[in-house]
């Protein structure tokens, strides 16, 4: 079982976001790797231990990989993932690669993943179920669509039974079965398992394990196709919306309930 | 007017939801309007998609290896995205709308995959530029806007429930329904199961719904007060992601749950973590009820009040009912 995982380097949601010269400001301080992908990584490592403990391939076999698509800050993601316990960290970098598109970041992301099929077959790619800086949600769709394989999407639950795959998702009010086999292309949600935390083992090896960075040429890309060259939006302004006011707070002393009914009232908002 | 041809996904085409009738009126400003369907549409839809301006429905016959794609399997988003591809092929579309569900996100992805088409996911705006499709977004839990141009011939756009408010044309047409072929790839995916739950509620839905009350882990696991106050408003329901795990609500507002931007939006008893605000931090006016005055909420809301939530919804919605009359 040989897993790819794709990783986005983030800024911390937790911090101050924000765009430079129509770019998401992308520092090492407030970056970090994609929450979302942490459930992404739980559910390849459990994948691979699973098939270990079932004796269906030897202790020492399988392999989980990460990919991600960054500068050198993005780094900090990769550790991450390895502190996780995941087997090897790739980073595809090039200048020209900054202000990719959706399509231009699943047609970098889909060479990687061929080119590590070229060493030896990649049996599943495995994704988020979003990045929470851009929360487009839709790389897995292309990541399957570029590579021509099977896309099971958001799964809330996964289950492999030899080379098939089911997954139970949720959206919205409808609740579906699919199933499809290896290889495939899957993307997990945030409910799908609770990643799991470091080990100091982990941590400490992760700090001077070694990243692969890899550049398009490395996997057959021509960079064209991606960055803000083969974009096929253009980003035209990003500003910071206004503040919002000073907030009207009343400190409930048994008429609180009608002071919010009264808001809404006066404004017209009922 | 130009004579630009802006297709909008319909499905299901059972009902018209108020976020396809908002995508109906931004599809308007931008050109002539058709729908895109995978079923009929029932003579009610036939209706109020007149009454919006639309004159044709497209109506997808999808086959796959010569064989009918029916029931369930025409909601497969692999489906959807075949149908939408062929509708811009054969009207010499412009524009696709679709809206913002996480199955119409995946049908957009791969519409535009196949057309080479520009894609933009989560619009708050649409307009046109200088012969382009301009694309807004509230990005970064509602503190920055952007704007991006589609440089493509197609844009391929999902646009955020509340976006616009939805209008009917100046004057009602008669829609034509028209089939066309649409052959799907071959797929080893196969639907096992789909359910769709049926809402028994009443209330309109939280993705759509212009007042939005939710309650997290300052209800304790009792959501009657929140209820009680979205009733008396005609609001939907949601929870916080730590409520909803605690099983007490099913659906949660965040960033990785339901995006709102309803005109009101009601918290009570949530605090207002990072992954919350994400979801509905671009809502128009916030409400915070917490007892702790500490709560990151009250640093982004309009109007709060510091108190036991339990005291203050039942008698706020009282007071609304009274209003009412």
């Amino acid at each position: 079982m040989r897993i790819v995982v794709t990783a986005k380097y983030v800024p911390d949601i937790n911090t101050e976001r924000g765009f430079e010269d129509r770019r998401v400001v992308r520092n090492a301080g407030d970056g970090t790797l994609n929450e979302l992908d942490e459930n992404a990584i739980e559910a390849a490592l459990r994948l691979v231990e699973a098939e270990r403990e079932s004796g269906s391939i030897g202790p020492q076999e399988g392999e989980v990989v990460v990919i991600t698509m960054a500068g050198p800050d993005g780094d900090v993601a990769l550790r991450k993932a390895f502190q996780l316990g995941v087997d090897r960290g790739i980073r595809v970098s090039d200048d020209a690669l900054a202000g990719s598109d959706y399509f231009g970041t699943a047609a970098v992301l889909a060479a990687a993943v061929r080119k590590l099929g070229e060493e030896s077959p990649v049996d599943l790619v495995v994704t988020g179920m979003a990045a929470l800086d851009g929360l487009g949600s839709v790389i897995p769709t292309l990541l399957g669509a570029e590579l021509g394989l099977p896309t099971l999407n958001l799964a809330k639950k996964v289950e492999l039974a030899g080379r098939v795959l089911t997954i139970t998702r949720e959206l919205g009010d409808v609740t579906e079965q699919l199933s499809g086999p290896l290889p495939a292309v899957l993307s997990v949600t945030d409910t799908a398992n609770q990643p799991r935390f470091p080990g100091f083992k982990l941590i400490m090896a992760a700090r001077s394990k070694a990243i692969e960075v890899w550049s398009p040429a490395d996997i057959g890309i021509d960079p064209a196709v991606a960055g803000t060259a083969g974009a096929r939006t253009e980003t035209l302004s990003a500003a910071p919306r206004p503040e919002r006011a000073e907030p009207e707070i009343v400190t409930d002393k048994g008429e609180g309930g009608v002071a919010l009914a009264d808001f809404l009232i006066r404004n017209d908002l009922v | 007017m130009t004579n630009r041809t802006v297709l909008v996904l319909l499905d299901p085409a059972t009902e018209v939801r108020t976020s396809v009738l908002e995508l109906l009126t931004i599809a308007r400003g931008l050109g002539r309007v058709e729908a895109v369907a995978l079923e009929a549409p029932t003579v009610e839809v036939l209706a109020q998609l007149g009454a919006y301006g639309v004159e044709t429905v497209r109506q997808a016959q999808p086959a796959r290896d010569g064989a009918s794609v029916s029931g369930d399997e025409r909601h497969l988003p692999a489906v959807v995205a075949a149908g939408l591809a062929a509708a811009v092929r054969l009207t010499d579309a412009d524009v696709v709308l679709l809206p913002t569900s996480f199955a119409a996100k995946e049908a957009a992805a791969l519409a535009a995959h196949e057309l080479g088409a520009g894609l933009v996911i989560d619009a708050a705006s649409v307009r046109e530029q200088g012969g382009r499709i301009v694309a807004g977004k509230r990005v970064f839990a509602g503190s920055w806007d952007t704007e991006c141009a589609v440089t493509t011939d197609v844009a391929v756009v999902t646009v955020r429930a509340n976006s616009a408010v939805a209008q009917p044309a100046a004057a009602a047409v008669e829609p034509v329904t028209e089939g066309f072929a649409v052959e799907v790839a071959p797929s080893p995916v196969k639907l096992l199961s789909r359910e769709v739950k049926s809402d028994t509620s009443g209330r309109p839905p939280l993705d759509q719904a212009a007042v939005v009350v939710a309650g997290g882990r300052g209800t304790d696991g009792d959501f009657g007060p929140v209820e009680d106050l979205a009733d008396a408003l005609g609001a939907a329901v949601g929870a916080s992601r730590d409520a909803a795990f605690e099983g007490w609500w099913d659906t949660y507002v965040g960033q990785t749950g339901v995006t709102v931007a309803p005109r009101v939006y009601i918290g009570a008893g949530i605090s207002g973590a990072p992954h919350h605000r994400g979801g509905m931090q671009a809502s128009q006016v916030i409400i915070a009820v917490n007892s702790d005055p500490e709560a990151p909420i009250f640093e982004i809301c309009d109007f709060a009040v510091v108190g036991r939530l339990a005291d203050v919804l039942p008698q706020a919605a009282a007071e609304i009912r009274k209003h009412k009359g």
